[in-house]
């Protein structure tokens, strides 16, 4: 995916299960301020936003993060063009 | 290898059948069957919509298969899991584990079923007499997939 023109790296942000229903979107593109370069840093921009998005998204609630469909931290680094994913813990099987 | 998501039922005898053909240094086949309940955590249930991470689900499940295939001796394996909407006595999960041996088999079927509880990207949300609700992820299950780490 390109970055916006002027070189703002731009990410998609997916939602799963209870987080897609609560947050009211399965998918949306962010494009990061200068100093959101993590996993939790894109999770606390999120949280910055209020009402559901703090409820849903908080420190200590129950969510699970990917990076480029793969299990993430939250240190785990986050750059132009990337897939993160939030979702809740899985059960499936 | 052989993973499949698929919204369409299986059919356990010809996936096995379809493994096993052509393959006669196959001595077992384990096979493991998950099932919808009509009960959970005390309430009825009248089904289920079973959601995934497409892309990141199938992933996460060949890395799960290619662990077993690191720790035992293992021939081929099949895991199909279904999404979308399924009701109680449907069938949900399928892994099939052919080995020369039953104990590479058993032991392979139950770690990638105890991983796949725990780590591929599937949520369940169940329909009861009070409303849908999700499905909470179980603290038994991260035992039971902690039973298989590596001591040392």
């Amino acid at each position: 995916m390109a970055a916006a023109s002027d070189n703002t790296p731009v990410i998609t942000v997916l939602y799963f299960a209870r987080l897609r229903e609560a947050l009211g979107t399965g998918s949306e593109r962010i494009a990061l301020p200068a100093a959101v370069r993590n996993v939790e840093e894109v999770r606390a921009l999120l949280v910055a936003r209020g009402g559901e998005w703090k409820k849903a998204l908080a420190p200590g609630s129950p969510v699970r993060a990917a990076v480029n469909q793969a299990v993430a931290a939250g240190d785990t680094p986050v750059a132009d063009g990337d897939e993160i994913a939030f979702f809740p813990p899985v059960t499936g099987g | 290898m052989t993973v499949r998501i698929q919204t369409a039922d299986f059919d356990v005898s010809a996936e096995i059948a379809a493994l096993r053909r052509g393959r006669p240094a196959i001595g077992a086949v384990a096979s493991f069957i998950g099932v919808v309940r009509d009960v959970n955590e005390g309430s009825a249930v009248a089904g289920m919509t079973l959601e995934h991470y497409p892309g990141m689900t199938e992933k996460a499940i060949e890395e799960i298969v290619s662990q077993a295939q690191a720790r035992w001796s293992v021939l081929d394996t099949l895991v199909v899991h279904r999404v979308g909407r399924l009701n109680p006595a449907d069938q949900i999960v399928l892994v099939v584990v052919a080995s020369a041996h039953r104990g590479d088999a058993f032991a392979a079927c139950e770690f990638i079923m105890d991983y796949l509880k725990t780590r591929a990207p599937f949520w369940k949300k169940e329909e009861t007499g009070g409303g849908a609700r999700w499905v909470e992820a179980r603290e038994s299950d991260d035992i039971a997939a902690g039973r298989w780490r590596l001591k040392g």
